[in-house]
């Protein structure tokens, strides 16, 4: 109760709101950083992904880039980035944007692949120009796998943004890190609260655009619908 | 250090042999805790996993809420989890391995429920029909059949539990991660390069031992395969 009453003195304290080191600048920070690294991921992977999805060759490669992807701890790749290019921002971005490709490029290449043969038989037999296939029928069927890679890199890089404070970068996490060097537990469990809830704010609302995102004439019914096996396309976020 | 002041006049080297051959034991050390943490994290996982996953195979209601709560300790990230812990359970292996399996729960018993989903209903009626009473179909038919999915979440929970003890080296434990960390602090790269590549080789080596596990208790599948 007395830890409890700690945390929440640590969160009404109007010091803890203004500035530089305030949380609203802290959390825009850390919104900013990772929407960046989100968005730059993106314009990298999916026109790779959705190249190799749709001329079908390098498949292997789309596949074990996300593999790959899991084995290599993130920290690791933080702090690499860092023996590279100093501290600060340009390292965290450059590692949250490696982090994010891997989920973007497996996800759009599943879900071009996916795209029924005979869809696209079909787009071409209406006389459909190959890039209206691509745009008017492969995309649109592919877009909720498609949102799925996305999400799962946001998810993972919101994490990863985190432990971007170790390597002298802002965020929310530097209320857990710096409530560890001082020996403040009430402002580091304060700080992983709220990364904890900003977390699952992005992965809820993305997993809405993600629900949005499919197609009408493609969406399930509750009863038709599977759960997918972990490791599937539709894995959700690698944990960070 | 030759600090004779010419600024970047002694280079950093990306691998330092000497250190390397120096300091075995300290490696040696540091890739054992970090397979013991991680064995410790997936067999807990599983043995929690294990009855979760059958309730929210057989019971509509309590499915729902086992995959919420998991989904949600999935999405926490590691460093604010182990960080909550830390006033409560202190820098300890508990907490780090409360962290450790908490990820574990979402992959293995998504996959475990999967798996036995994926059992054929004619295979359960035949069972039926010879007899098998709920308990024995449960162990002698619909787990053996669900091992391949299941044995995939294994894998996954593995390789993911693998990355992530490298993070537990900020509450002091970390296997090979302390190694990283140590890189960090102290701007030294050698053994943030030993711990990296050593854990790359650990979740290959986990995962590819796994997956010959697999086909080694799946016979049936093997067959399948070639034909």
């Amino acid at each position: 109760m007395n830890f409890a009453n700690q945390v929440l003195q640590w969160f009404l304290n109007s010091a803890h709101w203004q500035g530089d080191g305030g949380i609203p600048h802290r959390t825009v920070e850390h919104l900013a950083m990772s929407g960046a690294s989100v968005l730059t991921a993106a314009l990298i992977a999916l026109p790779v992904g959705i190249a190799i999805g749709h001329y079908g060759r390098g498949g292997i490669l789309a596949i074990n880039i996300s593999n790959i992807g899991r084995a290599v701890p993130s920290f690791a790749v933080l702090v690499i980035a860092v023996e590279l290019f100093g501290i600060g921002a340009l390292p965290a971005f450059i590692a949250l944007v490696a982090l994010a490709i891997p989920p973007i490029v497996t996800n759009s290449y599943i879900g071009m692949r996916e795209v029924d043969a005979d869809v696209r038989e079909a787009a071409r037999g209406m006389g459909m120009r190959e890039r209206a296939v691509l745009l008017r029928v492969e995309l649109p069927i592919a877009l909720p796998l498609i949102m799925a890679g996305i999400r799962t890199s946001a998810v993972n890089v919101v994490a990863t943004a985190t432990l971007a404070a170790l390597v002298a970068w802002g965020g929310l996490g530097r209320f857990i890190v710096d409530g560890f060097g001082l020996q403040d537990y009430p402002m580091m469990f304060a700080g992983a609260i709220m990364v904890a809830v900003l977390s699952l704010i992005v992965e809820f609302s993305l997993a809405g655009v993600q629900r949005l995102s499919t197609p009408a004439g493609l969406r399930p019914t509750k009863s038709i619908r599977k759960e997918e096996p972990i490791g599937s396309a539709l894995d959700p976020a690698m944990a960070a | 250090m030759l600090a004779t002041g010419v600024v970047g006049a002694v280079e950093d080297p990306w691998i330092r042999w000497s250190w390397i051959s120096g300091h075995a034991d300290v490696i040696t050390a540091a890739l054992i805790q970090h397979i013991q943490l991680t064995a410790i994290a997936v067999v807990v996982g599983l043995v929690i996993a294990v009855p979760l996953g059958l309730v929210a195979w057989r019971s509509r209601v309590f499915r729902g809420p086992i995959f919420s709560v998991t989904g949600i300790l999935y999405t926490i990230p590691s460093l604010a989890l182990f960080s909550a812990l830390v006033p409560f359970t202190g820098f300890t292996v508990l907490t780090a391995e409360i962290g450790l399996v908490s990820y574990t729960l979402l992959i293995l018993i998504r996959n475990i429920v999967v798996g036995l989903n994926s059992v054929p209903d004619d295979v359960r009626e035949a069972a039926r029909g010879m007899g098998y009473r709920p308990l024995a179909e449960l162990v002698r038919i619909d787990l053996p059949l669900a091992v391949p999915a299941i044995l995939a979440g294994v894998r996954i929970a593995t390789v993911t539990t693998i990355g992530l003890v490298t993070v537990t080296a900020l509450i002091g434990e970390g296997g090979l991660g302390s190694l990283i960390y140590d890189g960090l602090l102290r701007d030294f790269k050698t053994p943030l390069v030993v711990g990296t590549v050593l854990s790359v080789i650990l979740a290959v080596v986990a995962d590819l031992s796994l997956a010959g596990a697999e086909r080694i208790v799946t016979p049936w599948s093997r067959g399948r395969a070639t034909t």
